[in-house]
């Protein structure tokens, strides 16, 4: 089992709801694969860098799962099959990003305002 | 006038250099976060270019994370791939 985090771009014309049926999708895939979802954060309508599709806004979603690593290339196949997927980047994550996460999670400081600073 | 007072054709240094660092071993954070932007921006010029070592001062191990973290942030469109005044 190895700790993954999942973000996607789906398109903006999904209704509200239409947003949370893809997003439950994709976590019922990884626990149907014997994963677990740690973490979930919707961040919504943003606007992109530069145009993807010839839209230049997207509907982000952050998911932190934990999976076994055979797993990842069933999901890969069905976020490349949706065609609400504007774009995903799955990572994997090292322990320091483990605790990086939890700590962001919980407001404890991560170390990146003393950075921000200097 | 005294006769051994040195003349130089050019005004020598007298201030110091300040040594670089790494910023990431000093405040001891191990892991660089592909989804926080605006840390991001503080390793890129205007034209979202990543800044060499030599002006960022991170150490190689770090800069590697920095410029893996800045790709993985420009292919969710987070960042730009080129644009101009970013900041």
């Amino acid at each position: 089992m190895n700790n993954y985090e999942l973000m996607v771009i789906f398109t903006p014309v999904l209704s509200e709801d239409d947003f949370k049926v893809a997003q439950k999708k994709f976590a019922k895939l990884v626990v149907d694969n014997g994963g677990s979802v740690v973490a979930e954060n919707a961040w919504g309508l943003k606007a992109l860098a530069y145009p993807i599709q010839k839209k230049t806004t997207g509907l982000y979603w952050v998911m932190e799962f934990t999976a076994a690593p055979e797993s990842m290339e069933r999901l890969k196949i069905q976020l490349l099959r949706d065609e609400s997927v504007l774009r995903h980047l799955c990572t994997k994550l090292d322990k320091y990003a483990v605790e990086y996460n939890a700590r962001k999670k919980s407001g404890v400081k991560t170390g990146n305002e003393k950075m921000m600073e200097s | 006038m005294a006769k051994n007072e040195i003349k130089y054709l050019t005004a020598i240094k007298t201030d110091k250099r300040v040594k670089k660092f790494c910023r990431f071993k000093k405040y001891g954070m191990r892991y660089v976060d592909y989804k926080d932007i605006e840390f991001l921006k503080k390793f890129l010029n205007d034209q979202g270019k990543l800044l060499p070592r030599r002006l960022s001062g991170n150490s190689l191990k770090y800069q590697r994370k920095v410029s893996d973290a800045v790709k993985k942030a420009r292919q969710m469109a987070l960042l730009p791939y080129v644009t101009d005044l970013l900041k």
